[in-house]
């Protein structure tokens, strides 16, 4: 399967043709994770794992929860648990870890490959394994380190937000799989709506700084995160509290990539220009003369 | 022409040290723009498709740096800068419109020659080493995630700097008559060696 001939494209890596885009009532989907509402059971990366054919291979334990300790290319979420101790007080923060579904994905950006990511007009960004090359270059793109590259295959792989699963309308497999309904998935504008009675619940029982992660930063995420302390993302195991495409990955992929050709292309041109205004530098044969002068019967 | 009038400019072991490094920065620069610009991503197909490419390019690139370190090794002393060379690169413009009538004799090398020496010595070690921060397969966990970006961008920089450089190189040798032979023969005529670098044809012959 390549891609999903039911869902248009709305970019296409490393591509200049325009991608299919006939279905323009496409409704933008998010999944939002109610983190107040997360009691670390680890049912969604079961799910995950059973619905995406994955197997994690047995690990280490780092003496914390995080099991296994880090997204891997078999493990495309991962609960991380953070201690946060303030005061008197001891709050066990667990975030549901696994790729945003940036608007403005910084993986896509990055990808050298045609076709290797694509982002569908619901907003799902996804990556298409037979077109992946394995460089590496989506992980240099992520403001998150979502992506991991495979050491069997070299390719690379993160979260699809169940994009097979979203395309015949069923809710990704975490979701489906979620005891508490921490994580809910519908169109974006709803899950929207949705956060905003979450937030004014936990404002009025204490969690004055309680609020929705949509970072604006990468045009907002096709996963959102209600955060009982948005004003401090980074608490949340290192959540980036303002997550931009790095500044390096701009220009590497933005006005380098015209200029350089182009200075490519005149440095032909002008060599071109210049051969056929000038004609070639030829030796005369007032300079072989001398040069057998020179070397008198000598033989060099 | 019988092989006596000519001169020795360059000897086997040179010539095949610098074919090797000639092929070589072509397949560098042939794979790399093709992972660099979509437009080119279809040069992928010339190395067996993109993760041939993504596999064999960073091997060519070792293949390049150490076939690159035996010209220097070789080349270097020829290639230091002297008073001469100054003098040249001020009269560039008359360089370029075939008139050196009034320049110094020159050694082995011109300065425009140097130039091109020092450029790829500097930005082969600059790709060298920014490469080996970009070649996951072996080397993912020895730097972090700004390390990586960084070399991406110096890489795509010194690679296109490097390709430039090529351009002008290739150019001199087609523009200048005579030249590819030194290449592909390792002699040139003495009217070439009078013309272009009288200096250094004077101490071959012996009669400074």
């Amino acid at each position: 399967m390549a891609t999903l001939q039911s869902l248009d494209i709305r970019r296409r890596s490393a591509s200049n043709e325009a991608p299919p885009q006939i279905r323009q009532n496409a409704m933008e989907v998010a999944k939002l994770i109610d983190v107040s509402k997360c009691i670390g059971c680890k049912a969604c990366q079961a799910a995950c794992l059973e619905w995406n054919d994955l197997k994690q291979e047995i690990g280490y334990t780092d003496g914390t929860y995080n099991n296994p300790t880090d997204l891997t290319p078999a493990s495309w979420t991962v609960m991380r648990f953070t201690e946060y101790e303030h005061g008197d007080d001891l709050e066990w923060l667990i975030r549901k870890d696994g790729c945003m579904h940036c608007d403005d994905p910084g993986c896509l950006k990055a990808c050298p490959a045609p076709g290797a990511i694509v982002q569908y007009t619901n907003g799902i960004v996804d990556f298409v394994s037979e077109n992946c090359i394995g460089c590496g270059y989506c992980v240099k793109g992520c403001p998150f380190n979502i992506p991991r590259i495979s050491k069997v295959d070299r390719k690379a792989y993160k979260c699809t937000l169940c994009v097979d699963r979203v395309a015949v309308g069923q809710a990704p497999a975490c979701a489906k799989a979620c005891p508490t309904q921490a994580i809910y998935f519908g169109s974006k504008q709803d899950m929207i709506v949705h956060a905003e009675h979450r937030i004014t619940d936990l404002k009025s029982r204490g969690f004055k700084n309680a609020g929705l992660y949509n970072p604006p930063g990468v045009g907002g995420t096709h996963v959102m995160y209600v955060l009982h302390h948005a004003d401090r993302p980074s608490l949340y195991a290192g959540l980036p509290d303002d997550p931009k495409i790095s500044p390096m990955v701009g220009l590497w992929k933005g006005v380098m990539k015209p200029i350089s050709l182009a200075a490519i292309a005149f440095a032909g041109v002008f060599g071109f220009l210049h051969y056929i205004t000038k004609g070639p530098n030829e030796v005369s044969e007032a300079d072989q003369r001398k040069g057998d002068e020179l070397a008198g019967g000598k033989k060099s | 022409m019988s092989e006596n009038n000519v001169v020795s400019r360059y000897t086997t072991a040179a010539r095949i040290n610098h074919w090797i490094t000639a092929v070589s920065l072509i397949l560098l620069a042939l794979s790399g723009m093709a992972l660099f610009h979509p437009s080119l991503f279809f040069l992928t197909n010339l190395f067996g498709g993109g993760q041939m490419t993504r596999a064999v390019h960073p091997w060519i690139g070792v293949v390049l740096f150490f076939s690159f370190l035996g010209l220097f090794f070789r080349f270097f002393t020829l290639n230091l800068w002297n008073r001469d060379d100054t003098v040249w690169m001020k009269n560039l413009g008359a360089v370029i419109n075939d008139r050196e009538e009034g320049l110094p004799e020159l050694g082995k090398y011109n300065a425009g020659q140097k130039l091109v020496f020092w450029g790829q010595s500097i930005l082969i070690l600059l790709l060298f080493g920014s490469g080996l921060v970009l070649w996951d397969v072996y080397f993912e966990d020895y730097t972090n995630i700004d390390q990586k970006r960084l070399s991406a961008v110096v890489h795509a920089l010194c690679a296109i700097g490097a390709i430039l450089i090529w351009i002008v190189h290739v150019y001199a040798a087609i523009w200048v008559k005579g030249t590819l032979r030194a290449m592909t023969r390792g002699s040139v005529t003495r009217g070439w060696s009078w013309k272009h670098h009288r200096k250094w044809f004077r101490q071959e012959v012996g009669k400074p």
